[in-house]
């Protein structure tokens, strides 16, 4: 059998056949980013909000190119450090869209964005309160992951490593432990550097990936997003097939009997 | 008038916000308003009055992660 389109991913009121959501930052222009989007057969990708440019209100937008029709879009808090500022800058951008489901992220410091986890809580129990639909950037840390379950968000996005970084899973052990005491859809958000990290994380069991910088900042955008795409399908499948143990020695793949010697 | 705009001083003759939305060329598009730190729903365009002094924010989507 193979993974089928049965194998679906269902994030707060949404379902998906995807499991790679995109990232839209980054990017040399906006052609590029639809063609990687594309490539990645993504179904979510996610946005920023800033200011407009109050002096060019002509000049070409992100979602001329990324359709809103065809995508689900989602909206980040990307930049914020407080819970104030993260709260102001989705209640925004449903105004802008009617989008309701959003990423939620409170960035700590601007060396290592870890994520604020104290003002993350915060900013989520009062985005619940008022019906946003809250998928959250965390750390590795299965304690934070499990509070932000309990207080309703519907996807827990613990990061692989620091954004942007490309560096992988800085600790698989962690991602494994919060998939398995998650009823969410824990997401690895940070961190995927290339096509094994990605199907590492779903391998572990991450319902999904979020990635960016590793297609935009890619030789060959389109093709790493490709690449993503299926290494995302091949570590779900593997996932869902179930591994074999490993072992300390060898385990001949040959019977041991019927030599002709004997 | 004068209102802060985006961060910057600006002198405005709209009286509400769609009039300022029409003054910046800035109809119909997929974009969010702020006024005094309250968003406001685009069915109150009209009857959002500006005063001097107002704190306007104009927000749209860009690419991000």
């Amino acid at each position: 059998m193979t993974l089928t389109d049965n194998d679906e991913l269902k994030i707060g009121s949404h379902t998906f056949h995807s499991r790679l959501i995109a990232g839209s930052g980054k990017y040399k222009d906006f052609a590029t980013t639809k063609a990687a989007t594309e490539a990645a057969g993504a179904e979510m990708i996610t946005v920023a909000v800033r200011r407009v440019n109050i002096t060019d209100p002509d000049k070409e937008n992100l979602l001329d190119y990324i359709d809103p029709e065809k995508y689900v879009i989602l909206p980040n808090t990307a930049g914020c450090f407080n819970a104030e500022d993260a709260v102001r800058t989705l209640k925004l951008a449903r105004e802008a869209g009617g989008w309701n489901l959003v990423k939620l992220e409170v960035l700590g410091d601007t060396e290592t964005l870890y994520p604020n986890v104290v003002e993350t809580i915060t900013a989520a129990e009062q985005l619940i309160a008022d019906d946003f639909e809250v998928m959250v950037y965390t750390n590795d840390d299965p304690i934070v992951a499990r509070r932000l379950e309990e207080i309703g968000c519907v996807a827990v996005m613990p990061l692989g490593n620091p954004i942007g970084s490309g560096r992988g899973l800085a600790n698989p052990f962690n991602i494994r432990v919060i998939k398995q005491r998650a009823k969410v859809p824990i997401v690895v958000d940070a961190g995927i550097g290339t096509a094994s990290d990605a199907a590492r994380a779903m391998e572990l069991g991450a319902d999904a990936v979020l990635i960016n910088t590793a297609m935009a900042e890619a030789k060959d955008e389109c093709l790493m997003a490709s690449a993503m795409r299926d290494a995302v399908r091949a570590g779900r499948a593997a996932y869902l097939a179930g591994r074999m143990p490993k072992r300390a020695f060898a385990s001949a793949s040959s019977p041991t009997e019927g030599y002709i010697w004997d | 008038m004068e209102i802060h705009l985006n961060g910057e001083q600006k002198q405005v003759t709209a009286a509400n916000i769609a009039e300022l939305l029409c003054e910046l060329g800035m109809e119909n598009r997929m974009i969010a308003i702020e006024r005094n730190l309250e968003v406001v729903p685009k069915s109150k365009y009209n009857e959002t009055a500006l005063s001097n002094g107002d704190r306007i924010e104009v927000v749209h989507m860009i690419g991000g992660g």
